[in-house]
């Protein structure tokens, strides 16, 4: 089971790598290894043959309903990663299914901006007017993906999959501060989406696909659906309480 | 062809906190009523699983769905306005209850000062304090004539509070029920402000405190403290909304007949009265006409005066002449505070959306204004309404907003952080307005409304004082970190700043300084009323819902005794 980038399984590293597609190129490949750590824990998922076809892994959420290769779904995973990443407090976007959970919410009525204005003329307008570009949100992650990737190969040469976290974090930077070209939207407002929605994965109930096994709310000290805190809330001392998720309504 | 309906006493234009109250009050009046509501029936029973952060809180399940109709925007006239795509700024709602359904519950009375604001200004700054870019008014009601109507709304509404206030107008009784909890955080607050010789006091608050009856007969629920208000619905039935006080109340009369899906277009007019609405069902696609001996408004700010705007009823107001008063007056709410990083941990996820204490010495003219360059104030609260992990990352200056530092930090202080935020008022300026949108259009082919708004010097000015008078607070509670509100440049329509948006439809004791009289009936329609926070000539310090509330049982007296009179009412 791969939950972090230092334990990626022989599956996604064949994938990402291209090896699968049989499109190895000179460097590719050495790239991807310089990116992985194939040591430790590693080993025994290469064993094992990869994390999608675990049993764990049947009849759970954890498949792909927007993206459509292992390629653009990494990215986005391991750039969700670089901006929650795992630490001593607890797993990182990956480890809880993040990267599922913004594929859901781009295939449903979040990608498909049912809930917003989208009649035009479309005009670039003030910031203070806000959102006006003529994109949906699933548009806007796609291009943006790409826009990654075109990235990655424009200054190092590599996959966005292949860089290392320094890199990732420079080229998410560039997005950030709006640097990146893109068509009908700026690089800035994508990477104020793919934040927010990274964060919404790790918080949101699991229901959702993310925040597994209510680790989010567990690292963060937050309950959860609770009924009612009428007998705690006066009290001075803090109240560590084990979370529970609408499934158990 | 639309098709034309059997004529009825009173059709009201939505069914939330001012339609469900005017509903009520006809229809226990013995008249026959009609409400059109936009959105769907919605209760207690739907709301069960409402502990949902990210259906409600961010992807606003209870709220106004955008593709079909939206506002459009601009700071100024030399901008083009365009339209608001995605909810942000302030969140409007849609359905049974309205905005009503998932507000927090603080439910203040507006200051006597308010409803005089222009006579007490000029009485003890003199005529120019402001100048002439201002479009401060007295309402044409003084507090003690809309105090009867205060009181009443609070007894439907139960709200649970102190009277510990000492800058409140007069009270003709109690609140309904007690106080809520004082939680540790609110008691630190209570024991800073008196320290720093400031009145604190609960807010007043329609999440109940206890089982309470209102003379209605409809039963509030005690609150839980479960933490999910603002933005949800109560699945105890413990936040006082229309749809479990005033709208039963309606029902059970008999006199009440409540549509849903009935979106209305148009107030249809012959000569200078309304013959009643016409309306689309959404569901069907079809088309009716609702005749009414008295037509009621009773949507939120903007669909009122959109829907005066495109049944061309009144003038419209054009900034370049000054002439015209609906649309005029349009302000929002500005909002000073200061965050505060503890060291010690608190139980900040617990809460309700009223659980707070607040204090009104910088509230108002409660203070004295001759060195300041602005006029009025906001109250400074804290209150403790149920922070969850999507919408709260509180972070000290200068973390990085993403990677390992933000993880840490953000999760470190999500329990050892919180703010004291004041809603400070806004006044009336000539370039602030609602108008009709040139360009874009709603589902079913009317203009959106457009507002041209931007902050003011005075507004930045009354920002800067009272985030100082918040940061004060927050140092004497012993936070480790204070980082006061950044000075406001821009109003900026993408984050969320509150729902109190008002005017655009005033109050006002002359024909040419507002939209209605003081029973909320238009000026120039006598059959014709619209009651909402738009018909404030200005904003307050406060939440809006309280004197709103009241505004709308005034404006339901008004139409039963139009009802039996007829004529202009003033």
């Amino acid at each position: 089971m791969s939950s972090d980038k230092n334990n990626v399984s022989r599956r996604d590293f064949l994938k990402t790598t291209g090896i699968a597609a049989g499109t190895l190129v000179g460097g590719g490949l050495i790239g991807g290894l310089v990116g992985y750590n194939i040591h430790g824990k590693g080993t025994s998922t290469l064993e094992h043959g990869g994390h999608e076809t675990t049993n764990e892994a049947i009849g759970s959420p954890k498949a792909k309903m927007f993206f459509r290769n292992e390629k653009d779904f990494s990215i986005l995973s391991k750039a969700t990663e670089r901006i929650f990443p795992e630490d001593d407090l607890g797993p990182g976007a990956i480890g809880l299914d993040v990267p599922y959970f913004i594929d859901h919410q781009l295939a449903g009525n979040y990608g498909s901006n049912s809930k917003e204005y989208m009649q035009g003329p479309f005009d670039v307008g003030a910031p203070t007017q806000g959102y006006q570009s003529r994109l949906t949100r699933a548009e806007i992650f796609r291009q943006g993906i790409q826009k990654m990737e075109d990235e990655a190969q424009k200054r190092y040469k590599k996959s966005f999959n292949d860089l290392d976290g320094k890199q990732m974090d420079e080229i998410l930077t560039a997005f950030q501060k709006g640097d990146i070209e893109m068509v009908g939207v700026t690089s800035a407002f994508f990477f104020t989406l793919l934040r927010a929605a990274t964060l919404e994965g790790a918080y949101s109930d699991p229901m959702y696909g993310g925040n597994r096994n209510m680790d989010g709310w567990r690292m963060k000290g937050f309950p959860g659906h609770q009924m009612a805190y009428i007998t705690q809330i006066e009290d001075a001392k803090f109240q560590k309480i084990e979370p529970n998720s609408l499934g158990n309504h | 062809m639309a098709k034309t309906l059997p004529s009825v006493d009173v059709v009201t234009v939505g069914v939330g906190w001012t339609g469900g109250i005017v509903a009520a009050e006809c229809a226990k009046a013995g008249l026959k009523v009609v409400g059109l509501e936009r959105g769907q029936k919605r209760g207690t029973e739907d709301y069960l699983n409402v502990h949902d952060e990210y259906r409600y809180a961010i992807r606003y399940d209870l709220m106004q769905n955008l593709s079909k109709e939206t506002v459009s925007f601009r700071n100024d006239r030399n901008m083009k306005a365009l339209p608001m795509r995605q909810l942000g700024s302030f969140l409007l709602g849609e359905g049974l209850g309205g905005s009503g359904t998932h507000w927090n519950g603080m439910t203040y009375r507006f200051l006597p000062y308010d409803f005089q604001i222009k006579t007490l200004t000029d009485k003890r700054y003199g005529p120019n304090k402001l100048g002439p870019d201002y479009l401060i008014q007295d309402w044409g009601l003084t507090y003690d004539q809309l105090e009867p109507y205060m009181d009443k709304f609070e007894k439907t509404a139960g709200i649970s509070g102190d009277d510990k206030n000492k800058f409140s107008g007069k009270r003709s009784n109690p609140y309904p029920t007690p106080p809520m909890k004082k939680t540790p955080m609110l008691a630190q607050f209570e024991k800073a402000a008196t320290n720093l010789k400031l009145t604190p006091y609960m807010v007043p608050s329609a999440n109940v405190s206890e089982v309470y009856k209102n003379p209605d007969g409809e039963t509030i629920n005690a609150c839980q403290y479960c933490g999910f208000c603002e933005r949800f619905g109560c699945e105890y039935g413990a936040k006082s909304s229309a749809e479990i006080t005033v709208v039963p109340t309606a029902l059970k009369t008999g006199n009440f007949d409540l549509r849903f899906n009935s979106n209305v277009v148009e107030i249809l007019k012959q000569g200078n009265k309304a013959t009643g609405v016409r309306y689309i069902d959404t569901v069907s696609g079809e088309e009716f006409i609702q005749p009414a001996n008295a037509v009621v408004l009773t949507s939120y700010v903007f669909n009122n005066a959109k829907l005066l705007m495109v049944s061309d009823i009144g003038e419209r107001y054009d900034p370049t002449t000054g002439k015209g008063t609906l649309g005029r007056n349009y302000c929002y709410q500005i909002l000073p505070g200061a965050a505060g990083f503890f060291e010690e941990q608190y139980n900040t996820f617990m809460g309700a959306g009223s659980l707070g204490m607040c204090i009104d010495d910088y509230n108002g003219d409660n203070f004295d204004h001759s060195d300041l360059d602005f006029i009025h104030g906001g109250n400074i609260a804290l209150t403790q309404t149920g922070a969850r992990p999507i919408g709260s990352n509180p972070t000290p200056p200068d973390t990085p907003t993403w990677g390992p530092e933000f993880k840490k930090q953000s999760i470190y202080y999500y329990t050892r952080s919180f703010g004291i935020g004041a809603q400070g008022a806004s006044m009336p300026h000539k370039e602030n307005y609602i108008s009709l949108d040139p360009t874009y259009k709603d589902a079913y082919g009317l203009p959106l409304t457009q507002l041209t708004y931007n902050f003011t010097d005075q507004d930045r000015a009354l920002h800067k004082y009272i985030s100082a008078r918040a940061a004060e607070i927050m140092k004497e509670m012993g936070a480790k970190t204070i980082v006061p509100n950044a000075e406001i440049t821009d109003y900026n329509i993408v984050p969320y700043q509150t729902t109190h948006n008002t005017g655009g439809t005033v109050m006002s004791l002359t024909p040419e300084q507002g939209v209605v009289n003081n029973y909320l009936q238009h000026w120039d329609v006598d059959n014709l009323f619209a009651v909402s926070a738009g018909n404030f000539a200005h904003n307050s310090g406060y939440n809006p819902t309280g004197t709103l509330g009241a505004l709308a049982y005034r404006c339901a007296e008004g139409v039963i005794k139009y009802s039996q009179s007829g004529g202009s009412l003033v």
